[in-house]
């Protein structure tokens, strides 16, 4: 069996019908295709191919020996432009050439198994072997011309030799698969006039039965239309010719041949006259039969009428149906014709795109998504589609002069993210957004952030439109988000792409950009709505409903959180985060037990300060120092800010806080069951922190996490550290906020209050820094700005008691006590374990670089009942205390 | 240069007796860590000029721990083959970061990594040689397909610059000690008949052989290849190399793969294989397949003896492999494979 491919798989079994080989595309045997090539009318020329395969053509030969061409580039661009129309590329490619260099820049662009025609003896056995070898590493089949050294077999005797000889070589010497070798063992043209050339029909059927009986695998194939040489321009005559040879070729095992089939007819349909007159000829049944074919074809000349031209049915649908048609085919023959016809029934050009022309491409959206097309065909639809647009866009121009339309122009920037190179969804919704007037900026495919950021920059543009149809595009996506919030965007982002979702643009990309909104359109007709109105004067309350709906969607995903399943307590254990401690040395701290500092320098604490959080206490929303030129609220920034500088001023000349702070480093070792024993420097155990661990069945490879994770355990043998600490910047706050009670003065009653709480958590940091660098010591070569510093991009972390990595409030008594925190810093706990003054932080600290933040999220019961009797609390204690983590 | 003879001879004589398990995820697998770009630039690269976070082929000269560590989890789970961390490490997809000339290093630094760990474990336990496949990706450009809508006639990439690509990963590979090599995820049949192109030229090269392994992917639920070939198709355009086996990876979990895989299954003359994902990803872009749900997928290949290889690709882990390769041991492996070499072989002795 022979197997061939295109797109789809051809098997030519034995006793398998005829294989048609297309020849219409092939410049010596049709003046119309040289002459669309030479006049570089690629587009026509692939028309041909086209109807080719239409008309039945089950493998396409192509051919480009032509003095005047450039016959290797010719071949590839022919090449590539077929393999672009999947109607076409459905089936095997012949690539046909006598140029060695020609076939070879055709196997290049070929991803199915082609076959080459043809190669031959001709040059003697070593290059027939070298080239037969190149080809079998490209994978094709081949023809083999029944040609060699001494010229081209002209008898039977010949053609026998010749093919036997070739078969030996191919199959012993060069290891070609029997069944990729075809054989073409000379059809010369018969009635010529000449002796010798009568019996060249014969001679072909009879070497035909030869081969195939004598060299198994192996095919026989053929150029039929030189049989009938002598009769050009009779086509009456000529089509009889080739349905009778084919007819007794067939009988004697003939494969497939080289066929134009509108110049075939059906063998029983000849005219029975015709038929035997032919026939004498290809049988050689007579000594006259060349002249009496040559009597029959005078009288016929000119009474053959020009075949009936096929008529395509879908040209008589209505208008609409044509364009879908068109678009969801990917014929573009007839596109501007009826795109033209259309918009004479529109009262406006753009109608034309809006309605019929979308409604076609919803179809190829509908088909793609439901498997029935595949993407090469999309493509192609895409084509046609951006061939109607083109046409329309100057009416459109045109009829925007004359409705003198409003409609605000803007400037869009497109892109199909890093990493990804699908981009039709892209194209389309940039089509549709430039026929609305907008101008669009299309960076293509697999862009990086930075170049997007840059270019919305530099081009000043009003939205950005990120696509991308793989799963990691998602996550370069909510990249793109934090990379314009960082770089200080604010204007609108749309997302799209096939595997983008509301519920993921809600939930992980629109929270990273906060400066302005972030909109899923998945629907290419939504996109020119949607810009509109983020455009409009009224995008404030386009963008409230907006906020509104992914609140909704946010909710209504953290709800269906809670139904997530959870771990037991012990199988959550068992997945805690993967730490290699035997190939870790934790880092000595400097010092052991506890160290106080009395009235800390603000000054120094000040330049520690995270002014965001600050603002977002006045309800204004951006990041500093971006705020401040805010085109909203920077006004208002402002005025907050010096407000707030020039109090922290006062604050620091006149004393009026005083900040103290201490801190502590103790040996310690987890112990298994999420608790952290804390040790004196003799091995003592002088407190165990009990800690919470994440309960919700993770995604597989993610780790269920506990702070007691990132500290060594006892039984590695590794004496591990734990850190602690309490700063406050709230004493002598009370004396200053009464003052401004008093005066009525509640600006400044929360300004006192937001400043002070601003540099206690500065202190935090500012603490944290010293004990990486110096107390501890285990990051002392550290050196990162305060921005870095805010970004917690350093080694280890603090987290505090009430917080999400540790929501237990009942921790904090433990290390108050550890530390002696109300003693020595004046910072007290009230009933429900709250810090006073309020403007005051404690936590712990952990040093091993795996060691993240994370937020434990709800937990189980078991766990519920694990932590009380760890902790010594009633279940309904610990319940209480763990209210809003309790996934029951 | 001289190469250790019979480990492939030793790879297709385990091939025959059972189903062999290759190893999971790489990229899910490196996610675990939280790297920085130090970790990506290493001491060799601190001074490159682009930023090379999210590289993770550059891993295995810069983390070669990490790389080794996931190795040997694979093997511990009962993975019989494991391979290379070179998916991307070619010219043509190193160029994203300017690091053409480390391709060479990547994958022979590669190869020797999974090679240290490999003969670890086989002699530990010699009943069990455990296997290392070079990784051959498809690069990110595509052969026979425009990327521009426009002007369908564009090509990104050549055949000529793939062969030669490939021609330089390969050598390296063989170089560093892999024991097959594997053409994988094809998107574009074109890419992955450079990348045969290129292999046996490499072979002719060195003097020396190694089993060769394809594996395509199916991308949409067209149910065909991204340059639009069905599995037939693409079965055929390559069937010319002797391959060791042809299989599908990527793209979809086991399930969606039946039909596709059944293709195979029926018509390969070579082994077949699986690596799928870990089903298909949720609307985070994450696997949450369980191990237990894949290999309950997986079974039914087995039960109709679909497979000789199985594996796992985008977000499986060990466990996954673990359960895999439970599975596998209990089942027999496509026995047709057998009778169709044979039936080559007879053929090509006509």
């Amino acid at each position: 069996m022979m197997k061939l491919s295109g797109l789809e798989s051809l098997n030519i079994i034995p006793d398998a019908n005829f294989v048609n080989i297309g020849e219409r595309t092939n410049v010596t045997g049709s003046r119309k295709f040289l002459r669309l090539i030479q006049e570089d009318k690629y587009d026509e020329a692939v028309d041909i191919a086209l109807e080719q395969v239409r008309g039945g053509a089950q493998i396409l030969d192509v051919n480009m020996d032509e003095g005047m061409l450039d016959g290797e580039k010719a071949m590839t661009r022919f090449l590539n432009l077929i393999a672009a129309e999947p109607e076409i590329a459905r089936v095997p490619f012949m690539v046909d050439s006598s140029k060695w260099i020609i076939i070879e820049a055709g196997l290049r662009c070929i991803q199915g198994k082609a076959v080459v025609n043809s190669i031959s003896l001709k040059g003697g056995e070593e290059e027939f072997i070298w080239q037969a070898s190149r080809i079998k590493k490209y994978g094709a089949a081949v023809v083999v011309m029944a040609f060699d050294e001494m010229g081209q077999a002209d008898s039977l005797d010949r053609r026998i030799e010749i093919c036997r000889r070739s078969y030996r070589i191919l199959t012993e010497v060069v290891g070609f698969n029997p069944n990729d070798i075809i054989f073409d063992p000379n059809i010369f043209p018969v009635a010529t006039g000449m002796d010798e050339h009568q019996n060249n029909a014969l001679d072909f059927f009879e070497a035909t039965k030869w081969i195939k009986a004598n060299l198994k695998g192996a095919k026989v194939s053929g150029g039929v239309s030189n049989v009938s040489f002598s009769f050009r321009g009779n086509q009456l005559v000529r089509e009889a010719m080739h349905s009778s040879f084919l007819y007794h070729a067939i009988k004697a095992g003939m494969d497939m041949g080289i066929v134009n089939p509108t110049m075939l007819t059906v063998y029983d349909d000849i005219d029975a006259e015709l038929l035997e007159r032919v026939e004498d000829v290809i049988l050689n049944r007579r000594e006259d039969a060349t002249e009496r074919l040559l009597d029959y074809a005078e009288q016929v000349k000119g009474d053959y009428k020009a075949q009936e031209k096929k008529s395509e049915e879908w040209r008589e649908l209505p208008i609409k149906e044509r364009l879908a048609h068109a678009l969801v085919k990917g014929i573009d023959n007839y596109i501007i014709e009826d795109t033209e016809a259309c918009r004479q029934a529109f009262d406006r050009p753009l109608e034309v795109i809006e309605g019929p022309l979308m409604d076609g491409m919803n179809v190829v959206g509908d088909l793609f998504g439901s498997g029935k097309m595949f993407l090469p065909q999309v493509v192609k639809s895409a084509r046609v589609m951006k061939k109607a647009v083109a046409y329309l866009f100057p009416y459109i121009e045109e009829d925007k002069k004359k409705y003198q339309d409003k409609s605000a122009a803007g400037k869009i920037l497109l892109a199909t993210v890093k990493g990804d190179v699908h981009d039709i969804g892209k194209n389309i919704v940039g089509v549709v957004l430039a026929c609305n007037n907008y101008e669009v900026i299309d960076m293509g495919v697999m862009v990086p952030a930075d170049k997007i950021i840059a270019r919305a920059i530099e081009e000043k543009v009003d939205v950005i439109g990120l696509s991308g149809l793989i799963t990691p595009s998602l996550e370069e996506m909510v990249n793109v988000a934090s990379e314009m919030e960082r770089n200080g965007l604010d204007i609108p982002l749309l997302i799209g792409g096939a595997t983008t979702s509301r519920v993921h643009t809600a939930v992980k990309i629109e929270k990273n950009y906060t400066k302005s909104q972030t909109v899923h359109v998945n629907d290419a007709s939504r996109s020119v709505t949607v810009v509109e109105r983020l455009l409009s004067s009224g995008k404030d309350a386009f963008i409230g409903e907006l906020r509104k709906e992914y609140d909704k969607i946010r909710i209504n995903h953290a709800s269906k959180e809670t139904r997530k399943q959870y771990l037991s307590i012990e199988d959550a254990r068992k997945n805690k985060a993967e730490i290699d401690w035997s190939n870790y040395t934790p880092d000595i701290p400097k010092m052991l037990g506890t160290k106080v500092f009395e009235e800390y320098s603000l000054r120094e604490i000040a330049g520690y300060i995270d002014w965001t959080p600050f603002f977002q206490t006045w309800d204004l929303h951006g990041k500093f120092p971006a705020i401040l030129t805010d085109k909203v609220v920077g006004v208002e920034a402002n005025k907050v800010y010096k407000d707030a500088t020039e109090m922290l001023k006062e604050i620091i000349t006149n004393k009026w806080l005083t900040a103290r702070a201490v801190i502590g480093v103790w040996p310690a070792n987890s112990n298994g069951n999420d608790s952290v024993d804390v040790f004196a420097e003799n091995g003592e155990v002088i407190h165990t922190f009990e800690f919470m661990r994440q309960q919700v069945k993770k995604a597989s490879g993610q780790p269920n996490l506990s702070l007691a994770d990132f500290i060594a355990p006892k039984e590695c043998g590794t004496r591990d550290y734990i850190g602690g600490f309490a700063v406050t910047a709230g004493d002598g706050i009370e004396k200053h906020l009464d003052r401004f009670k008093k005066a009525h003065d509640d600006y400044s009653v929360i300004m006192l209050k937001a400043l002070a709480d601003r540099l206690a958590e500065a202190f935090a940091e500012l603490m944290h820094e010293k004990v990486r660098k110096d107390f501890w010591g285990y990051a002392s070569r550290e050196n990162l700005s305060n921005a870095e510093l805010i970004k917690e991009k350093y080694r280890g972390i603090r987290p505090a008691a009430g917080y999400p990595a540790c929501p237990d409030h009942t921790e904090k008594p433990g290390l108050f006590e550890l530390m002696d925190v109300t003693q020595t810093t004046g910072i007290s706990l009230t009933e429900n374990f709250a810090m006073y003054p309020a403007s005051s932080v404690s936590g712990l600290y952990f040093a091993h670089p795996q060691s993240k933040y994370f937020g434990v999220g709800r937990i189980a019961a078991d766990q519920v009942e694990d932590l009380a009797e760890r902790k010594g609390l009633s279940k309904k204690d610990m319940e209480r205390w763990l209210g809003a983590n309790l996934n029951y | 240069m001289e190469f250790e003879k019979g480990r492939g001879e030793l790879l297709k004589e385990a091939l025959k007796q059972r189903i062999l398990v290759l190893d999971g995820a790489m990229g899910t697998m490196i996610q675990r860590h939280t790297l920085t770009e130090e970790d990506f630039r290493g001491d060799r690269f601190k001074d490159h000029h682009a930023s090379l976070k999210g590289n993770n082929d550059l891993l295995s000269l810069t983390r070669p721990d990490i790389i080794e560590e996931i190795h040997r989890k694979y093997f511990e789970a009962g993975a019989d083959i494991a391979e290379t961390n070179t998916f991307s490490s070619t010219r043509i997809a190193q160029a994203d970061y300017h690091l053409e000339d480390a391709v060479y290093d990547l994958n022979f630094e590669s190869a020797r990594l999974a090679r240290k760990v490999a003969d670890v474990f086989t002699e530990r336990h010699p009943e069990k040689p455990r296997f290392v496949l070079g990784s051959m990706g498809p690069t990110n450009r595509t052969a026979s397909l425009s990327p521009d809508v426009n002007d369908p006639g564009y090509r990104a990439v050549s055949f000529e610059d793939l062969r030669k690509t490939y021609f330089e990963q390969a050598t390296a590979l063989i170089k560093g000690g892999v024991d097959a090599l594997l053409v994988e995820t094809v998107f574009d049949t074109l890419n992955a008949k450079a990348a045969l192109f290129a292999i046996d030229e490499v072979f002719e090269a060195l003097e020396h052989s190694v089993p060769v392994m394809v594996s395509g992917t199916i991308t949409d639920a067209s149910g065909r290849t991204l340059s639009g070939q069905t599995t037939e198709a693409f079965l055929i355009s390559l069937e010319h190399f002797p391959l060791l086996s042809i299989g599908l990876n990527c793209a979809l979990g086991a399930a969606q793969l039946r039909p596709y895989l059944k293709v195979l299954a029926e018509k390969a003359p070579f082994g077949v294989s699986a690596h799928p994902n870990a089903g298909l990803p949720n609307e985070f872009g994450e696997y949450d397949q369980s191990p237990e749900e894949m290999a309950g997928q997986i079974k039914a290949f087995l039960e109709d003896q679909f497979l000789n290889i199985v594996g796992g690709c985008c977000g499986t882990t060990p466990e996954h492999i673990s359960a895999i390769a439970t599975l596998a041991a209990k089942y027999k492996p496509r026995q047709r494979f057998e009778s169709q070499l044979t039936e080559v072989r007879n053929l090509q002795a006509d």
